[in-house]
């Protein structure tokens, strides 16, 4: 990476306030579902006038801590696989790698116009096939009355655990069952290759998990906070090594995310697990839509399709701003919500069996 | 029991008003010193070292303040 001019912003209480709350709500969704808090803090960080690839940095620089923070966290609660974590980690390093690189030659070829684009129908292709799946299985895991039962493996999981490639087989604690590594392997790319392109690798990381090996949900949203851990480290030294991070700012969100996470951690111990689902589909189809209003501005500007007025532009990049906001406040709504009537119904059924026991 | 459990309840207290003052003392500092260290991790290069390190003391010392914040507050997880 070049040396450049970077131009880092001068710290202003509003600034410090409002990323700080921001870090706060993103952190309470990421650790509740391992990821999905992060991808308003980079134009969150632009519109205070931070340059593109210092929000970027510093949006990694924060994500790697507090995705430690949370893993050893949930850790304690027994949803963490250590082993699995690790080693989709490092693949999802190289695709992170692989990812930036694809990006950046995007860029160089068709513009920054040409690279909203790219990063904007990744969005819309692996939201709408990936978080309508995911919605569909919440819903029918309701529907079903089958919320309060233990996750089973589903069918293309149970072909995955029975495919036997000598010389490739691991031992994974969280499915309690060898699968190859040629399997683990490309999803942690995939969830690299994304976490690169739209700043949420979890998108593909926690759903890979759950349906490809058939992880339970909670342990394979404990778990993405490994991956997280991996890529965001990796990351950090990348850009720091370019000069880019910007430690104020990533410290900052740090503060009010390190308070979220673990909020997020404990609401996952009170919750049934297909919450994890609700949660993680409702704010992928969210920001489907976000990123499907602003695709005609990219196509019109890219000429592929009229050019819209500079009005409706304008009206469509903002209401897509605050459809990304209203994605993260939803599903950290959610989060609350869960945690505040599960913790509820606890402590009732903890004072009735303590009443029960002194009468006794 | 009910004393053992007042016990515990001033421990995660105190624990949690000492992270949650070195925690302080980190932010002000950072606040103090921003200018140098800013200059101190954009160096580039090996530089890179100075965010990473700083990354771990900050989530080490507010991370543990944070968890003993719920803790204190009554909000624990579900034994």
């Amino acid at each position: 990476m070049e040396m450049e001019a970077i131009n880092f912003v001068d710290l202003e209480l509003v600034h410090v306030l409002y990323l700080f709350v921001v870090g706060f709500v993103g952190g309470l969704v990421s650790g509740f579902i391992g990821s999905g808090g992060a991808f308003v803090l980079t134009p969150a960080m632009m519109s205070m006038g931070v340059p593109g690839i210092v929000a970027v940095a510093s949006n990694i620089c924060h994500k790697f801590p507090k995705a430690l923070v949370g893993a050893i966290k949930r850790a304690r609660y027994g949803q963490v696989d250590w082993k699995l974590g690790l080693i989709m980690g490092v693949s999802a390093e190289v695709g992170m790698l692989v990812g930036a690189n694809v990006q950046q030659h995007i860029k160089q070829t068709f513009g920054d116009v040409g690279s909203s684009l790219y990063v904007s129908v990744a969005f819309v292709i692996v939201l709408a096939i990936v978080g309508g799946y995911v919605l569909y299985d919440a819903w029918k895991l309701h529907r079903e009355g089958n919320a309060d039962k233990d996750e089973e493996a589903g069918r293309l999981a149970r072909w995955v655990q029975s495919v036997h490639i000598p010389g490739t087989m691991m031992h994974f604690k969280s499915i309690n069952a060898r699968v190859s590594v040629l399997f683990t392997i490309p999803m942690g790319f995939a969830t690299g290759m994304l976490a690169a392109t739209i700043a949420v690798g979890g998108f593909i990381g926690v759903p890979s998990m759950m349906y490809v090996l058939g992880v339970p949900s909670l342990m394979a949203s404990a778990t993405e906070l490994v991956i997280a851990f991996v890529m965001g480290l990796g990351g950090t030294i990348k850009f720091a090594w370019g000069g880019y991070v910007d430690i104020r700012l990533a410290m900052i969100i740090l503060a009010g995310s390190l308070f979220g996470i673990q909020l997020g951690a404990i609401g996952t111990t009170y919750v049934k697990p297909y919450m994890i689902k609700v949660v993680m589909g409702t704010i992928m189809a969210m920001v489907l839509v976000s990123r499907a209003l602003v695709l005609p501005v990219y196509l019109g500007q890219l000429e592929v399709i009229e050019r819209l007025s500079e009005t409706t532009e304008t009206v469509l990049s903002r209401i897509s701003f605050l459809v990304m906001i209203a994605a993260l406040v939803v599903g950290a709504g959610i989060v609350l919500w869960a945690l505040w009537h599960g913790r509820r119904a606890h402590l009732r059924q903890h004072a009735a069996m303590e009443e029960a026991i002194a009468s006794d | 029991m009910a004393g053992k459990q007042a016990t515990q309840a001033g421990s995660v207290k105190l624990k949690a008003i000492g992270f949650g003052v070195l925690s302080v003392a980190l932010y002000g500092a950072l606040f103090v010193f921003e200018d140098d260290l800013l200059a101190a991790s954009t160096g580039g290069g090996w530089a890179f070292v100075v965010p990473v390190v700083v990354a771990f003391v900050f989530s080490y010392i507010h991370g543990a303040f944070t968890g003993h914040f719920w803790d204190a507050l009554g909000i624990q997880a579900k034994k």
